[in-house]
Order: structure tokens, then sequence, then C-alpha cells
């Protein structure tokens, strides 16, 4: 990785401060050329509102990275999906209290609701207070056996 | 065309969920209704800078400076929250139709690709939620039909052309929810019409005075 890519991949989501944006898998791509760089990146959900600070960020790392020019632009096709988090950053998530969204389905293979782990005991008998959560990507969960609460990420 | 009435849908639809902050039955409430809102507010901003691309006007200039007259939402998402069995129930019949809606245009329509999974989970919310207020307790079946017989004749709106064909899929999503809710499916009789030609209620003024009077009063103000 260049530096510019590797400035641009550091640089961490707003609201889940313990992933990078490349962990969220959010960060599409970075072309080079000449001193002119170009970062694609897509919202996890279409109200998002950390995308605003997100944009920012990457064109500050980029430019402090060494970019003379930058252009940040947003796609949304393929949508993002819960699938495009990185293994990495579902370790993260589970470090962090936060439990992974449920494993990577395959194409074609028929959706399941799973109940959610908790990221703090480990036990399986958790219950979901509610579908929506402390940011547009996340819902609440509590353990039953440890009567923590927790964030997870809503599978999506 | 469709840009435009289906942004105005998401739009009005954010704005009177909106109304719902703080004042949920419960906690969890609010926040799932304000992230219901952002989601539609989400897809709306981007419809309506697709939109403005044509007209040369930006997505600020498309909310905050029409008047009600330009406005293209169906009436449906401009009417009064009422109460939450209202609220619960026009969110079934909106999600409903925006996720048919989305899944039709989505091979050809990356902003409706995206929207389609954020509709399907509204329609979960709000089926659930249409499940235990028809079929909870004398008071809540009664307000959740009530809230049914009332919105009902504003479905038909939904369907005008070009998206007549949507109808029986909605049908097929909608009525066995009321079904199992224990709620009565209404008679089609009086369709109340307008919106997509800009002809509205007079609750779509007072939401976009509220909507837009920062803007109005402070042009171009940004944060």
């Amino acid at each position: 990785m260049t530096a510019v890519e590797e400035a641009v991949a550091a640089v961490r989501d707003p609201e889940i401060r313990v992933l990078t944006i490349a962990d969220l898998g959010i960060l599409r791509g970075v072309a080079e050329e000449g001193g002119r760089v170009t970062i694609t990146i897509t919202p996890t959900y279409t109200g998002c509102p950390a995308m605003d600070v997100i944009r920012r960020d990457v064109e500050s790392a980029a430019r402090r990275a060494g970019a003379a020019e930058v252009e940040v632009r947003t796609v949304l096709s393929p949508p993002w999906s819960t699938d495009w988090i990185s293994e990495t950053g579902r370790a993260k998530l589970a470090a962090a209290g936060t439990a992974p969204p449920p494993a990577r389905t395959r194409p074609g293979a028929v959706a399941l609701t799973l109940t959610m782990r908790c990221p703090r005991c480990g036990s399986a008998d958790t219950e979901e207070l509610s579908r929506f959560g402390s940011t547009a990507c996340k819902s609440l969960w509590r353990c039953r056996s440890c009567r923590e609460p927790f964030d997870s990420v809503k599978a999506h | 065309m469709n840009d435009l009435a289906l942004a105005d849908d998401a739009l009005i639809a954010a704005q009177r969920l909106a109304e719902w902050c703080s004042r949920g039955p419960e906690l969890e409430e609010d926040i799932a209704l304000a992230n219901i809102a952002l989601d539609q507010l989400g897809t709306a901003r981007l419809l309506l800078t697709r939109a403005g691309a044509e007209l040369g006007r930006t997505e600020d200039d498309l909310a905050y400076l029409r008047t009600d007259r330009e406005f293209r939402n169906c009436l449906l998402v401009e009417l009064p929250n009422g109460d939450f069995a209202v609220t619960m129930v026009k969110l079934l019949f909106l999600s409903a139709y925006q996720k048919l809606l989305y899944e039709t245009l989505a091979p050809e329509d990356d902003i409706a690709a995206k929207a389609v999974k954020e509709s399907a989970y509204h329609l979960d919310h709000a089926t659930l939620w249409v499940l235990r207020l028809g079929d909870g307790t004398e008071e809540s079946h009664r307000r959740a039909q009530q809230a049914v017989d009332d919105l009902w004749p504003y479905t038909h709106e939904l369907f005008e052309p070009p998206f007549e064909a949507l109808r029986e899929g909605w049908s097929v999503t909608v009525e066995p929810v009321l079904a199992e809710a224990t709620l009565a499916r209404p008679e089609d009789r009086w369709r109340p019409t307008g919106g997509r030609a800009g002809v509205h209620t007079e609750h779509l003024s007072r939401l976009l005075a509220e909507m837009q009077v920062l803007h109005r009063a402070h042009p171009g103000a940004t944060w």
C-alpha cells in the first residue's frame, strides 16, 4: 500500500471508533494519478449522519499523507451489507463489547434470524430489546446470563 | 417525475416520524421511530439530489424552497401522526409500498437497491406492532381498526399509473398482516387523490411551514 492508501484506510468510523473505515467495509477504493487522489466510499445506511465527517476525515488524511488534490466520491452500488465487515473488524467489535453481525452469508443461503452471542460473557442466552439502537447500524440486546445490555451490528 | 414523487414521499414521511422524537411511547420506540425517519431522510436526500441534477437545483432548494403545490408526495404521508396506532398502520402501508417499489426499480437504480433493505426492516417493525396492537387489548384493537379504516382510502393513490401493477403484491403483503392482527380489511370506497399532481391536504402546508421556516428566514444557512 502507498502512504496515502494507508492513511485513508486507517481513518476511524466516527460512531464506531474501534473500527477503521477499511474494517467496516465502507472504503471502496483509493486511486492515485500523479498528485491527484480519488477516494471512493459507500454509506452503511442512506441516512448515516457520519458520512459528512468521514468525507472530511479521509480528505484530510490523504492530504496529510502528501496528496495534492483529493476527490471523495460516494457510491451506492454494490450496496453495503454487514458481509463487508472484515474478519479483523469483527474481532475488534467483539473485543469492544459490540456483538458483530452473524457470520457471512453465502448467496442463495436461507436467511435465518440467529441469536446474538453476548460479547462479554459469551452466552448465547440473549434477547433483543430493540431492533433499533444508538446508531442507524446497531440494535440493542441484553444477555440473560450476565444481565449486561449490549449493542449489536444489525444483520443487514 | 418518479424521483421527485418518491423523494417527497420519503421526505414528508421522515418529517412526520421525526415529530415523535422525545414523544415515543417508550425509549426504545422513540429511538426506533427516529432511526426510521433517518433512513427515510437518507433516501429522500439521494433522490432529491438526483432529481435536482436534472432540474439544475440542489437538494436543499427542492426541500426548502418549493411551495405545497410543487410537492409530489402521496397524501398518506402528510396526514397527521394521530396516535401510535395511526403511525404504525401508516408505516405498514407505506413501507410495504416502498419495499415493492424499490425492488421493482432496483435492477437499474442504485438508490432503490440501497433503500430496499431499509424498507424491509421498516416493514418488519411495523408488522410486529400492528400484530401486537390489533391482537392486543380491546382498546388497542379498537384504535388499530380505526387507524386502518381511516387510512385505507389513501392507499389507492399509491397505485396510480405508472405503479398500478404493484397493488396486488402490496395486498399480498398487507392483508395477511391485518388478518393475523384480527383487523378487518375495509371495503374499497372513497379514493382521495391529488398528491402526485400537487393538490394536497391542508396538513402539508403546516408541515412545510415548520420544516422550511429556518431556511426561509436564513437563506443559505449551513452548519
